[in-house]
């Protein structure tokens, strides 16, 4: 299934299998894994896999970047590693090295809007910020008197509220009280850039997960037996697996197209709006289909906290909610087909 | 890992070039009348002409061998050709089947002498196949099938009845799969052979059978003694199942499994106009997504097939999520036309193409391959079964 041959991408893989295996996590009982896996990840250049070499980063491209989160996905990964890279990313278009350590990215909603006035000061309310409390630096887009900011602040500096999200991952308000930013520069990236970047990012995690959940429903159906049969030999069973089986294919092929419109046109144009808003659409479509199978094939099993399935499942719904949820891309993306009339949309669609 | 593969392959530019000469092409088809792109039943009288016309630009058999008046070019190009025809509402019927399914049937396995006789005519756009698989009593369950072949002198007499012949009436050319011996205990799909029938033959009714939707495409076809030259016999005597798997995968992953109600998106998109509101844009932006994401998810498979591979699974799944999105896409078409002004210009033409998308949408789930028989191929390629 890793369909990348990149040897940054396996090695992910192999320390998110070592390191931070679901149901060693879970038999656990703690959150001690992630003292042992973000200091390797950092060590092998990971976090800051999106910065390029000269400012201090791995410099890894774009489209093996994605590959890393969705095998993120795959490992139903809870540290803030798809945040520090995009954070990462961000201050790169700013000119602005990345600090080591934890990043979060802010505004991750489509509607909060953060200012920096005249005197460089940062204000403004940041809701569900991923792993907001869990990060040491902020990387935030602000509108600037002349235009989009990044701007780099310190956690401390911040005023932050607690929430989770569906999984039980920080997804935290913060509060910007007119805090000076470390450093603040100008960037090409606008509000819109950081939002498609950020829901292709969540629309590869997405991908990811609906791609272990497949795995495991296939292999409990195998292994389980009910009415002196395994399970996967009724065709009840098999025909919902199926189905599973065309969701997960379409997350898959959303998410793999919209990176690489992202590598290739970057984030600006009809092509990005499309082949992201429907990668966050269908990927959004496919957690919540995808999401029930799984569990219906596992039954009650899949339902206890003591099973890794709801590791996968309730991280795919939670990042529905990310960077503009399924409503959200689909109002922007049917306005603007709409806007262009009935001739245009086809055009669009082969150009791709 | 259960391994589903959609890479992101987009069309190379000598693709998109040759978009460009279809859409010129069907621009001028429409502009003399031939079809009306917002007509979902139009141009049939017209699909003869319009057969030969676009045989004479190259595009049909465009990827056989030149041997036979193909041009040897790729299976991308071909999907470009294919999609553009689709979407702009073309009346292919005369050489889809021909081009899609029979003629690569006929370059694998057909004799010298047939290969020669008739492929360069369907290159032309001058003959038109149809395909004799389901009977009275087999559909679904091909192997089923009882219209007998018996041994003659130099032949086969044919003798049955196949029925849901699309376009049997109109067709040169079938190619039927008839029983040549009985089933054996440890394979039923033994016994079944693949022959080439003109349809001229003596010996051949077509009965007409009308559909829900007011067309004419099915027909029963009785065989009383027909006979068959022994040339006729295509591929593997008894062995029919064994070639008929390969070549689904590039039946299946088409860009006809998910276009076939496109015009109700675009008479919707017709009637909204440029600002609707906020619930129609959202039920607008979604179907585009999805179309957008199926469109990817075909062109994806045409890339392995171009490569080489077999993706059987992939394919199944491109036909399983395609045409229930596009048998469900006119009704979510009705939804959201709900709160539209009935006396808008657009709101007429709108009506009467969604009622021939809406009468058109169960069949879609059912022909070449029903939702039930891929959701077991998929299971079976996810190792289920």
């Amino acid at each position: 299934m890793p369909d990348t041959d990149s040897f940054i991408v396996e090695t992910a893989e192999r320390m998110f299998a070592d390191l931070a295996d679901p149901q060693t996590i879970i038999h656990a009982r703690s959150d001690d894994w992630k003292g042992t896996l973000w200091p390797r990840l950092q060590e092998v250049g990971l976090t800051l896999a999106w910065v390029p070499e000269a400012q201090g980063g791995a410099g890894v491209s774009l489209d093996e970047g994605f590959g890393i989160l969705r095998a993120a996905g795959r490992a139903a990964l809870s540290v803030p590693l798809a945040e520090t890279l995009v954070a990462g990313w961000l201050l790169a278009r700013a000119g602005i090295a990345a600090p080591a350590g934890a990043m979060s990215v802010a505004p991750s909603r489509p509607r909060d809007d953060l200012v920096v006035d005249s005197a460089r000061r940062l204000s403004g309310t940041a809701r569900k910020v991923p792993f907001g409390r869990d990060a040491d630096h902020l990387a935030v887009l602000a509108a600037g008197p002349d235009g989009p900011l990044v701007c780099l602040v310190r956690a401390s500096d911040v005023r932050i509220g607690h929430d989770v999200n569906l999984a039980g991952e920080p997804s935290d308000t913060i509060d910007f009280p007119g805090v000076t930013p470390v450093q603040a520069a100008t960037t090409d990236v606008d509000r819109d850039g950081l939002l498609l970047m950020g829901a292709a990012v969540r629309a590869q995690q997405i991908a990811g997960a609906l791609e272990a959940m497949l795995d495991l429903s296939v292999r409990y159906a195998t292994e389980r037996v009910a009415f002196e049969k395994q399970i996967s030999k009724f065709q009840a069973v098999q025909h919902n697996l199926a189905k599973l089986g065309g969701e997960v294919a379409a997350a898959v092929a959303a998410a793999a197209s919209a990176a690489d419109t992202v590598r290739e046109g970057g984030l600006t144009g009809e092509a990005a709006l499309l082949e992201v808003a429907a990668a966050k659409i269908r990927g959004g479509e496919a957690a919540e289909t995808g999401a029930a199978i799984a569990h219906q094939v596992h039954g009650a099993i899949g339902f206890t906290d003591e099973h890794v399935l709801h590791r996968f499942t309730l991280r795919a719904l939670g990042w529905r909610d990310d960077f503009g949820n399924e409503s959200y891309w689909s109002v922007r993306l049917g306005e603007f087909v709409a806007r262009q009339g009935a001739d245009e949309l086809w055009p669009l669609l082969a150009s791709r | 890992m259960t391994a589903l593969r959609f890479d992101p392959l987009r069309l190379p530019p000598h693709c998109q070039e040759l978009r460009q000469e279809v859409r010129a092409f069907l621009a001028d088809e429409i502009a003399a009348g031939t079809f009306d792109p917002h007509h979902p039943e139009g141009g049939a009288a017209n699909a003869d002409a319009f057969s030969r016309r676009v045989g004479a630009r190259g595009w049909i058999g465009m990827t056989w061998p030149k041997a036979y008046g193909g041009q040897e070019r790729s299976f991308l190009e071909r999907y470009v050709v294919t999609e553009e025809m689709r979407v702009a509402n073309a009346p292919t019927r005369r050489f889809f089947v021909v081009d899609r399914q029979s003629g690569p049937t006929l370059i694998r396995y057909a004799s010298e002498a047939i290969k020669r006789n008739i492929l360069p005519r369907a290159v032309r756009g001058e003959v038109s196949f149809c395909i004799g698989m389901s009977e009275p009593g087999s559909g679904s369950d091909l192997f089923a099938a009882k219209t007998k072949a018996t041994r003659t002198d130099g032949g086969w007499l044919i003798n049955g009845t196949k029925i849901w012949t699309s376009n049997a009436h109109q067709s040169d050319y079938m190619i039927g799969l008839f029983r040549t011996s009985q089933p054996t205990r440890e394979n039923r799909r033994h016994g079944l052979t693949s022959f080439l029938v003109d349809m001229t033959t003596p010996g051949i009714v077509c009965n007409p059978i009308g559909q829900m939707t007011g067309h004419r495409e099915f027909n029963e076809v009785v065989f009383t003694d027909v006979f068959l030259p022994d040339d006729n016999v295509i591929g593997e005597l008894d062995g029919a199942w064994k070639q008929a798997t390969s070549e689904l995968a590039y039946e299946r992953s088409g860009p006809e499994r998910f276009l076939e109600t496109y015009g109700a998106l675009d008479a919707l998109l017709r009637a909204v106009g440029p600002e609707p509101d906020v619930r129609t844009a959202a039920g607008i932006g979604r179907l585009v997504a999805q179309l957008h994401t199926l469109r990817r998810m075909s062109v994806s498979v045409a890339g392995m097939l171009e490569a080489g591979r077999e993706p059987v699974v992939e394919a199944a799944i491109v036909k399983d999520v395609g045409t229930l999105w596009e048998q469900a896409l006119p009704q979510r078409a009705r939804e959201l036309s709900a709160f539209l002004e009935p006396d808008d210009a657009n709101h007429e033409s709108f009506e009467k193409r969604l009622a021939f998308y809406l009468k058109t949408a169960p069949k879609l789930t059912i022909q070449g391959g029903t939702t039930e028989i891929l959701r077991g191929i998929i299971a079976r390629g996810l190792g289920l079964r």
